[in-house]
């Protein structure tokens, strides 16, 4: 039957990709080639290379390495297309050209000129989660939101367009995603009240062609109010500023920085938007819609067809850009087209992602603790609403107070790490955060370019638990179940690799490649690589070997927030300095560690 | 307003021990407290300092208060308590390391880092009252974390905040 079913989607796919980007999609589904940031358009990050396999990783070597030159935190991954390999960096955004065939010789490298004054409109570091590829061009977001298209064989600008405007807090991490005749592209500053959107732009010219927000009349946010459904149901009219308090919605967040999926049968994308601003909810009445909310939008005119807002009027920082996952695969029965999400704010949602049903919402660290679940009865008021435990609502507490033990805190039980999936084991393998906080909110008011966070927090390895602030898990997302976790000492921020050879490999904040067995999850290998992994592993094929290639270069807010080690406050003094302090382990670099087996 | 000065002065003694002992003799004492003045806490040369009552339970407002504003506004980049990050120095030594006046400088106009190595950035905050507001009250938190007077993590007890202070603050927010 899963047999049967993935040849009609292969069928399914090549029908439609016809008539789309069919360069691109022929590109992807060949497995030697990593040719975008997320595996595929389904986000599943699972190759089918073979060559390494669980038997034979432990004796992997390191292979050759790269020097970006570049010393912030390396999110993202290489692409390998053909016989070339394209490196990206952090601000200021350097893209390498590296030829696989002569050892990583840079053939070019396009260095764009930016505003340094972008630097501190960053929010958590200058981070950029890597480039794209389609019809012969590369494109790189640049963190000024200035988007380019390079010629992929001579780095030669092709078009540009600016997507938004730094002084006013808009700035660009992404990665951009090329579907059909579009690129696709979103927008950062969720704490600079940014009213955020997602725009498309076209691919050969960089026309811009239409553009959503998240939050705003229903002619800015592009919904139908009578075809635009949540579970099932119309939105309606004014959707989104119904649910805001005077003109807030104006900078009111909703930014759109995650990855994105597409499914081209349905001719639909999908992301999720970050949280309301500020941080402080008092100051923000109402859901705060469309923030924290999974969109699946139409390629060609950008119309929501569905929505689902996990976290009503946010009162955590739970932004829902992390990524989707598109799988088909039996659920209670049913073979369905499903799209699962691990959400910053701790649950992991399977959804029917041609509906937008609800189908599983569970906690995926049993340290979450916000909420007690969400209301799965359609017959309920509170249909798909995540019931707030009033000890740990930062609203209920108030303005000016100190609402403690919080979990996950604000940086999710995941932030945009990507998760993977096999299709083998049928499993989700998903790096994550065991943290906690203490959160308070209090009254900022609003000035253009200027941060607007409006809340202190404090942050610390998830108590009565293993002492680590992260853990490594196998997720079945058709029940809900965790199969297996992997304590770790620091969070999970590095994107995992699945494997035909059922070996799944992720990052460590120490710097550790690891590879584990896709089935038990037994450790297999690991290397240490020199600095701290947030970036992404992917897998390529070069002259007949498998290879596995990783960015190393700790930063990004794991950088910030376990640089110096986290403390609990309410362990008192004498736990202070207790817990690790990632400095004692690695340093700023930025480097790429290409691996393979042995000859 | 003299008389105020003179007498928190000599009930501060005991508390000012401490630091004062790590100071050279000719060295300027940024650190002590000289006098108080409805709240608000300052050395000899009338440059804002933290305070910590007698039994060490209690911090002044300020300090407390720019605990919180820190974590809002400079956290993201120069990490919790004033540790540092990755990209961003520990504002809980330049607090002690630098001048009051050139801190506030920094704070309140930016300065750039760019490079071959570096591409730091720290932007101006002069027209952002979420930190003009509370520049001395980030400012003696920080100087507190500094000489680790004030230890990692949530300030304990604190002062109540004056009257004086709560006037100043709204007149600052222009609410």
């Amino acid at each position: 039957m899963k047999k049967l079913l993935a040849l009609t989607s292969v069928a399914a796919m090549c029908a439609t990709g016809a008539l789309a980007n069919d360069g691109l999609v022929a590109e992807m589904d060949k497995p030697e080639q990593w040719a975008i940031q997320t595996g595929d358009y389904k986000n599943q990050r699972y190759s089918e290379l073979d060559q390494i396999t669980a038997d034979n990783v432990g004796s992997l070597q390191a292979n050759w390495t790269f020097s970006t030159g570049v010393l912030r935190g390396h999110e993202g991954s290489p692409l390998v297309i053909g016989d070339i390999m394209y490196v990206h960096t952090p601000f200021p955004n350097i893209v390498y050209a590296l030829d696989l065939n002569e050892d990583g010789k840079i053939i070019w490298k396009y260095e764009p000129k930016q505003d340094p004054n972008v630097i501190p409109v960053m929010c958590c570091d200058t981070v950029n989660r890597g480039v794209a590829y389609a019809n012969g061009k590369i494109y790189l977001h640049q963190a000024d939101t200035k988007i380019v298209a390079l010629d992929a064989m001579t780095g030669e600008e092709v078009w540009s367009a600016v997507n938004g405007d730094p002084a006013k807090g808009e700035t660009n991490t992404a990665t951009v995603l090329p579907v059909k005749d579009k690129l696709i592209v979103g927008i950062s500053g969720g704490e600079f009240g940014v009213q955020g959107h997602v725009t498309a732009y076209d691919l050969d010219s960089g026309e811009q062609l239409w553009r959503a927000y998240s939050v705003g009349p229903d002619d800015q946010i592009l919904f139908n109010p009578e075809t635009t459904t949540e579970l099932g149901k119309p939105v309606g009219a004014d959707s989104s500023i119904n649910s805001w308090e005077g003109d807030q919605w104006m900078i009111g967040g909703g930014t759109t920085w995650g990855w994105y999926a597409a499914d081209l049968e349905e001719n639909l994308f999908y992301y999720g938007s970050g949280n309301p601003s500020t941080w402080n909810p008092a100051q923000r009445p109402g859901d705060n819609k469309w923030s924290m909310t999974i969109f699946a939008r139409d390629i060609d005119t950008g119309e929501a067809k569905w929505v689902y807002q996990m976290t009503p009027h946010d009162e955590w920082d739970y932004d829902g850009v992390n990524e989707m996952i598109l799988t088909e695969q039996e659920i209670d029965g049913e073979e369905r087209k499903l799209l699962t999400h691990f959400d910053r704010n701790g649950l992991a949602y399977t959804m029917d992602r041609v509906s937008g049903e609800l189908l599983v919402a569970e906690k995926y660290d049993p340290a979450v603790n916000w909420t007690t679940g969400v209301d799965m009865d359609p017959e309920s008021e509170n249909y798909g609403r995540p019931a707030v435990v009033a000890q740990y609502s930062t609203e209920q507490n108030g303005e000016d107070v100190n609402s403690t033990g919080i979990c996950p805190a604000a940086l999710g039980t995941k932030d945009q790490q990507p998760a993977a999936y096999s299709p083998k084991t049928e499993l989700m393998y998903v790096p994550t955060n065991h943290v906690c906080m203490d959160y308070e909110p209090f009254r900022v008011s609003y000035t253009a370019g200027q941060p607007y966070v409006g809340a202190t927090l404090s942050m610390y390895p998830a108590p009565d638990s293993h002492g680590g602030m992260g853990n490594f898990i196998a997720w079945d997302n058709t029940t809900g179940e965790i199969k297996w976790s992997l304590p770790e000492q620091f969070s999970v921020w590095s994107g995992a690799l699945a494997t035909a050879g059922d070996v799944v490999f992720y990052g460590t904040l120490e710097g550790y490649l690891k590879a584990v067995d896709a089935n038990t999850g037994e450790e297999l290998y690991k290397f240490k690589t020199p600095s701290g992994i947030i970036g992404n592993v992917m897998t390529y094929e070069h002259d007949g070997k498998q290879h596995i290639a990783v960015l190393s270069g700790i930063g990004g807010w794991a950088g910030i927030g376990l640089a110096a080690g986290l403390t609990n406050p309410n362990d008192g003094l004498g736990a202070v300095g207790g817990y690790a302090a990632l400095s004692d382990y690695t340093a700023l670099g930025g480097q790429l560690t290409v691996f393979s087996l042995p000859d | 307003m003299q008389l105020t000065r003179t007498f928190v002065a000599s009930t501060l003694l005991a508390a000012l021990a401490l630091p004062a002992m790590a100071q050279d003799a000719d060295e300027i004492d940024n650190i002590s407290v000289a006098y108080e003045e409805d709240g608000r806490y300052y050395t000899e040369d009338d440059i804002p300092t933290y305070n910590i009552t007698e039994d060490g339970q209690k911090v002044d407002w300020l300090t407390y208060s720019g605990f919180r504003r820190y974590h809002s506004e400079c956290h993201v980049c120069h990490g919790p308590e004033g540790m540092g990050s990755t990209y961003a120095p520990a504002l809980k030594d330049s607090a002690i390391d630098m001048d009051y006046y050139d801190f506030v400088d920094v704070v309140v106009n930016g300065r750039q880092k760019i490079n071959a190595a570096e591409n730091s950035v720290m932007p101006a905050f002069g027209d952002n009252p979420n930190v003009m507001c509370y520049l001395d009250d980030i400012y003696v938190y920080l100087k507190a974390r500094g000489t680790e007077a004030v230890p990692r993590g949530r300030p304990g007890g604190r002062e109540d905040k004056t009257d004086a202070i709560r006037e100043a603050e709204n007149a600052c927010l222009g609410l």
